[in-house]
């Protein structure tokens, strides 16, 4: 538990503020500059690199959607703090790349180790039946529900 | 084309075989932007939630563009029934 405690902030080091909230674009990615040839790649590293990654319309902090905002809060409820986060407002390619690599029509999205699992709808309902708690133990990560659950039955 | 609850209603329906759709229009003035939808068919029997989805997104890849706001819930026949029993 302390060590997944330990991961966790390490990542809120590296993924809070900074590169979640981010001020414009995504400056490693390229995707911008790749050809369309190479964006496929470029977005199946980017979704690959971080065990959770999510493309918002917004911020973790500030989502501009309540589409958005819910994958956001359902992330929260799990205690998944170490996920990268996308913004695909500061980025139009981005917006429409992310949506040609998975061939799903909306954002938000979400990626669990590198595969795509679906949109809001999709995780609400994999929150509601449980099986987002194991989707996440396969990952390593300790949804923060278990442990409520079990305080609860204490 | 116009949008409408009733024409999604429709394709839905017809192009997955759909034995109950509910289409409803959430937009705040009804302006036919948003929609949230159930659909039951027996199409999505033994189909992750993923490839379901992917179904009806693939039904309304046409129409969903201009769409700004889409809810969906795809349930099969046996889990309507018991979600009806609830």
């Amino acid at each position: 538990m302390s060590a997944s405690l330990g991961r966790a902030a390490a990542a809120l080091l590296r993924w809070g503020r900074g590169a979640v909230g981010g001020g414009g674009g995504l400056p490693g990615v390229g995707v911008r500059a790749a050809s369309s040839g190479g964006q496929a790649e470029q977005l199946d590293a980017l979704v690959k690199k971080d065990k959770v990654v999510v493309f918002l319309k917004g911020t973790p902090e500030q989502p501009q959607c309540g589409f958005s905002n819910a994958v956001v809060q359902i992330l929260r409820l799990h205690g998944v703090r170490d996920y990268a986060a996308y913004n695909v407002l500061d980025d139009p390619e981005l917006r429409q790349g992310i949506k040609d690599y998975s061939n799903w029509p909306t954002i938000p999205q979400v990626y669990l180790n590198g595969e795509f699992v679906g949109g809001c709808d999709i995780l609400l309902q994999m929150h509601q039946n449980g099986d987002l708690v194991e989707e996440l133990k396969k990952l390593g990560i300790r949804s923060a529900l278990i442990d409520e659950k079990n305080q609860d039955s204490k | 084309m116009e949008l409408s609850a009733d024409y999604l209603r429709e394709k839905l329906r017809r192009d997955l075989e759909a034995e109950h759709v509910e289409v409803e229009d959430t937009t705040l003035n009804r302006c036919a932007t948003s929609f949230r939808v159930l659909v039951v068919s027996a199409k999505f029997e033994g189909k992750p939630l993923l490839q379901r989805h992917r179904l009806v997104n693939e039904c309304l890849a046409e129409e969903l563009p201009r769409i700004h706001a889409f809810e969906q819930k795809t349930l099969t026949p046996e889990q309507w029934t018991r979600e009806r029993r609830k």
